[in-house]
Formats: structure tokens, C-alpha cells, sequence
């Protein structure tokens, strides 16, 4: 303020220097290359492919928000996700239950249905109490409609959609979402119920082999003896346990979103979760099938609990005995068939 | 029509996450969403770059693919949007997307997320343009206001380029040539199974 003119040289000089420099800097041959340096996605992404160490999974980054998640930038598995989905997931699903379908009406076709060869006797013996067949209906119960309203989020939508429009599907579909949400655990208790019941009736033993060997009476028309579960029941009953765990456990990870992990991890439990429910319902179309219009006198077992004389000596031969044996307190060594 | 994408040139970004404060901004987006996102590779590292990252509306949408309802539409303008009314919240877009920009309003609920939130290109949805229902559901329908989505037009270094395929790409070669380098055209690739040759 002392000295306008002094500023106004002092201004100059800054200006000058500024134009000087400028060019300076351009013509340096020496200068960054920032192109040399610079992240490039292409390779990024190469790099992610080909697994090179300290690449991670994902193209993922520093994220100022608190939504971690968002840190990925690219996640190119979510393609490899989409082609499992809207492929394998659908031919595997289509083989696994078109397939059984299939078979199952050629058996029947075939071999017809398996009747009692001496006929009903008319006396009943207790085969599942109140509380094996509570346990029961409440898996089947709520697997059959978690088994719909799974099926409607993979394939309701060729087939649904276009019968019912888009607006009922909609609303249809988010009904099905919350049963599937709120009938799991319900299944998932009865899945837990169901081995405590019948573990102790389910362990593999020589006798399934020999069932097994001879094709358990349903190729053919013998009858090998069994006890209470031979083991084609056994089978069904892994099949759900083993089933069963795998989807609740998959199910479970997708309901509480993150608690396994990122999105990585959401992708592999569904492609679990997708095809365990697939496989179980192919068993448990073959199981409903034999349970009912398949043998005679077989579905009485889980209705009113009781089967006939005959079925069971049939099917169960060594049951009977034990059963036979319990009833009149006889050492099981002397137990002798009732005829 | 044209073919509206969303093009980050990672060397003038400077991560001021103004589109970010936009974008909530001029959609009135809910705590926990962010339909845009500024993330930054390498950070600290030479060749550290940010990049500004939402949904793409990308060719042939694994979203739409994966949809158990079918809910996801493609406009004139190749934008890619979706119906709240049909959407069930199941999360299945979110497995898919490779750029994580589908938003849920809750999580870790029990499987009820709520329905899904995305960009929409500033060009709301399936509602009627500009009406309060539309505003409430997707936000503001700036593309039938004639205008371009507002964290591009907004971004004080022009790094977020949104428009016509073509011109934005014009734009981003002239630059890459002018000043003789470019880390290239994010997302573009995986989006649009091509990118800008330079």
C-alpha cells in the first residue's frame, strides 16, 4: 500500500515467471509418463483372471463410505454367476426333475404297482407313532412349498408369467419369497426332529446291502428281508438329512445377506442352495411316488400310522419279528412268526 | 435414439465425491443407498486412479437376465430401469451385476431387504415422467427434461462423461490423444463388450 509500484513489479515478475516456466515443464524430455504408471482396468482385470498373487478376487478398491461392499469395482464373477444361473441351474433342474418324472412313469409303466401278494389280512400293527408322523408331515408340508416357491424364482418365469401376467406374478412371486423365508425354519426344525427320531433306525448295515443286491423287491418280485427302514428308506433319509442340512445351512447365509462374506460368497451358497433343492426334490418325487400310488398299503404308514399285517411281513419281515418279539416279552433269540 | 452409457476418465478424477452428494441429492436417496460411487485403486501407490462407478445400463443386463420377475426394462435410450411395483427384493441382481450398483434399504433383515434401488440415469421409471409418484419411487426424470444425469454434468473436472455413446467416446479419444496418455474407458469392456480405441 506504501508502495503501489513495487506490487505491481513484484505481480509482473510472478506473472513472468509463470509464463516462463510453464513451457519449461512441457519440454522436459525426462517428464513422467503418467500412462507408464497409471492402473489400467484391462489389466486389472488380466490379472484377476490369470489369479496372480495379491490381485484379491475382486476388482475392489478404497471406498469412502461405510457400505463395504462397495468398494468392488468390477466383480466379473457375477457373469460367470449369471451364465450358472440362467443355464446350468436349468438343465441340471430339468434332468433332475423332468428326469425322475420320467422315469418314474416308465417304472410305473412297467412294473405297475407293487401289491401285497397275499392281500390285505385285516390286522394292523403300529408302524410310526403320532409324534414320527408330526415330524414328518411338517418336513413334507413345508418342503413341498418351499420346494414351489423356490422353483417359482428360478423357472416361474417362463412358465407363470406368461399364464397369470406380469403384475399377479409379481405379487404371487413376493408371496412366495416370504413363505420360503418363514417356512425354513419350520422345515429346519422338523429336519433336526427327524434325525433324532430315526437316526437310530437309518444306520448302514450288511442287511441293505444284500437288499440292495437284490434289487429290494421292486425290480422283480422278491422280497429281502428288512427292518424297520430297508434301504431304499435309508437312502431317503440321508438323502434329506444330507439335503436338508446343505439347504438350510446355504439358506441361511442367503437370508442374513453378508454374513458369509461379500457377494462372492452369496453367489456360491446359491449355486448351492440351487442345487441341492433341485436334487432333494427329484428324491422326493421318487419318495411321494412309492409312498403312494406306487405300493399298496404303503401310505396308511404315515396317515394313520398303522400298517397291515401282511405289508409289513411283505416289507419289513425282520420289523415284524422284532415288533412280534417285543410284544410278548420273549427273549429275541426265541422269538418265533406268529402264523 | 441414442445409446446413453457413462464413460469415467480415471486420470482427471480427483475423488471430490461431488456426484456421489449429487446424485443423493437430486433423488432424495435414503441413508444406506448410493447409486453412485467413487472408488479408488491402488490407493497410495503410483498409479493410483479413482474412478466414479454406478450402474452402467449395460448391454444385455445380466440383471434383467437373472430377474425372477422380469422386471427390468430397457428405454429408447438404452438406459437400462426397473419396476419397484414388480421388483420382490430377492437380491438375485445384485449376485449378477459386476459393478455392485443394485441398492437394498435394509440389510442383514431376514431376507427383507426392500425393494431394489439403482441409478436410473436421471431418467426415473416406469411411472408417469415427472409426476410426484415417479419423483418418490426412482427420483428426479432428467432425461425428459431434455438434460444429462447431474453427477456428469456436474463434475468439475468433466472426468464423468454421460451421453451418446459415440460423442462421449469422441470426447474421451480427443483427450487421450491430446494429452498422450488414458487408462481407458472403466466398466466399458465388461459392460458393453467393447471399448474406446484409441
Amino acid at each position: 500500500m506504501r508502495n503501489p509500484l513495487r506490487s505491481l513489479a513484484m505481480a509482473l515478475l510472478f506473472a513472468l515467471a509463470c509464463g516462463v516456466a510453464a513451457p519449461a515443464v512441457a519440454q522436459q524430455p525426462d517428464s513422467v509418463n503418467p500412462t507408464a504408471s497409471s492402473v489400467q482396468e484391462r489389466q486389472l482385470i488380466e490379472a484377476l483372471r490369470a489369479g496372480t498373487p495379491g490381485t484379491g478376487t475382486t476388482l475392489s478398491g478404497r471406498i469412502t463410505i461405510p457400505d463395504r461392499n462397495a468398494a468392488n469395482l468390477v466383480q466379473p464373477q457375477g457373469q460367470a454367476w449369471r451364465a450358472f444361473h440362467q443355464g446350468a441351474m436349468h438343465w441340471v433342474g430339468a434332468i433332475a426333475i423332468l428326469g425322475m418324472l420320467a422315469v418314474l412313469v416308465v417304472f410305473y409303466l412297467v412294473r405297475g404297482r407293487v401289491r401285497l401278494e397275499k392281500g390285505f389280512s385285516g390286522v394292523k400293527i403300529v408302524r410310526f407313532s403320532a409324534f414320527e408322523r408330526m415330524i414328518h408331515w411338517l418336513v413334507a408340508g413345508s418342503f413341498i412349498i418351499l420346494a414351489l416357491s423356490g422353483l417359482n424364482v428360478t423357472i416361474g418365469k417362463f412358465i407363470l408369467l406368461p399364464l397369470v401376467g406380469e403384475d399377479a406374478f409379481a405379487t404371487l412371486s413376493e408371496w412366495a419369497k416370504y413363505s420360503h423365508n418363514y417356512l425354513a425354519w419350520p422345515f429346519m426344525l422338523g429336519i433336526a426332529g427327524m434325525f433324532l427320531v430315526w437316526i437310530g433306525h437309518n444306520i448302514p448295515s450288511r442287511l441293505d446291502w444284500e437288499w440292495l443286491r437284490r434289487g429290494g423287491g421292486i425290480i422283480g418280485h422278491d422280497h429281502p428281508p428288512a427292518r424297520k427302514f430297508n434301504a431304499g428308506q435309508k437312502g431317503v433319509f440321508w438323502a434329506v438329512m444330507i439335503g436338508g442340512a446343505a439347504l438350510s445351512v446355504s439358506g441361511i447365509f442367503l437370508i442374513f445377506p453378508f454374513v458369509s462374506g461379500g457377494v462372492l460368497a452369496m453367489q456360491f451358497w446359491n449355486i448351492i442352495h440351487g442345487l441341492a433343492g433341485v436334487l432333494l426334490i427329484a428324491v422326493i418325487l421318487a419318495h411321494i411316488y412309492i409312498g403312494t400310488l406306487g405300493m399298496e398299503g404303503a401310505l396308511e404308514a404315515m396317515t394313520i400310522g398303522e400298517v397291515d399285517l401282511n405289508w409289513a411281513k411283505e416289507h419289513h419281515s425282520l420289523w415284524v419279528e422284532e415288533v412280534a418279539s417285543r410284544s410278548r416279552k420273549l427273549p429275541p433269540g426265541a422269538a418265533q412268526p406268529a402264523e | 435414439m441414442a445409446r446413453m452409457k457413462f464413460l469415467c476418465d480415471a486420470d482427471r478424477c480427483i475423488e471430490c465425491n461431488a456426484c456421489v452428494t449429487a446424485c443423493k441429492n437430486e433423488h432424495d436417496v435414503p441413508w444406506g443407498i448410493n447409486r453412485r460411487r467413487v472408488v479408488t485403486i491402488n490407493d497410495g501407490k503410483p498409479g493410483e486412479r479413482s474412478v466414479s462407478m454406478a450402474c452402467m445400463h449395460c448391454t444385455d443386463a445380466p440383471c434383467a437376465a437373472v430377474c425372477p420377475v422380469s422386471c427390468f426394462y430397457t428405454t429408447d435410450d438404452a438406459v437400462v430401469l426397473h419396476s419397484k411395483e414388480l421388483c420382490i427384493g430377492c437380491g438375485y441382481c445384485f449376485y449378477a451385476c459386476p459393478f455392485g450398483a443394485p441398492q437394498y434399504p435394509r440389510v442383514g433383515n431376514f431376507g427383507t431387504r426392500g425393494k431394489m434401488d439403482k441409478c436410473t440415469y436421471c431418467s426415473g421409471g416406469p411411472l408417469a415422467d415427472n409426476s410426484v409418484e415417479e419423483y418418490a419411487a426412482y427420483g428426479a426424470n432428467r432425461l425428459a427434461q431434455g438434460k444429462l444425469p447431474l453427477c456428469a454434468e456436474m463434475c468439475s473436472t468433466k472426468a464423468l462423461l454421460a451421453g451418446d455413446s459415440a460423442m462421449i467416446a469422441t470426447i474421451y479419444k480427443e483427450r487421450v490423444l491430446k494429452r498422450g496418455y488414458g487408462s481407458g474407458a472403466w466398466g466399458w469392456q465388461t459392460a458393453y463388450k467393447e471399448t474406446v480405441a484409441v
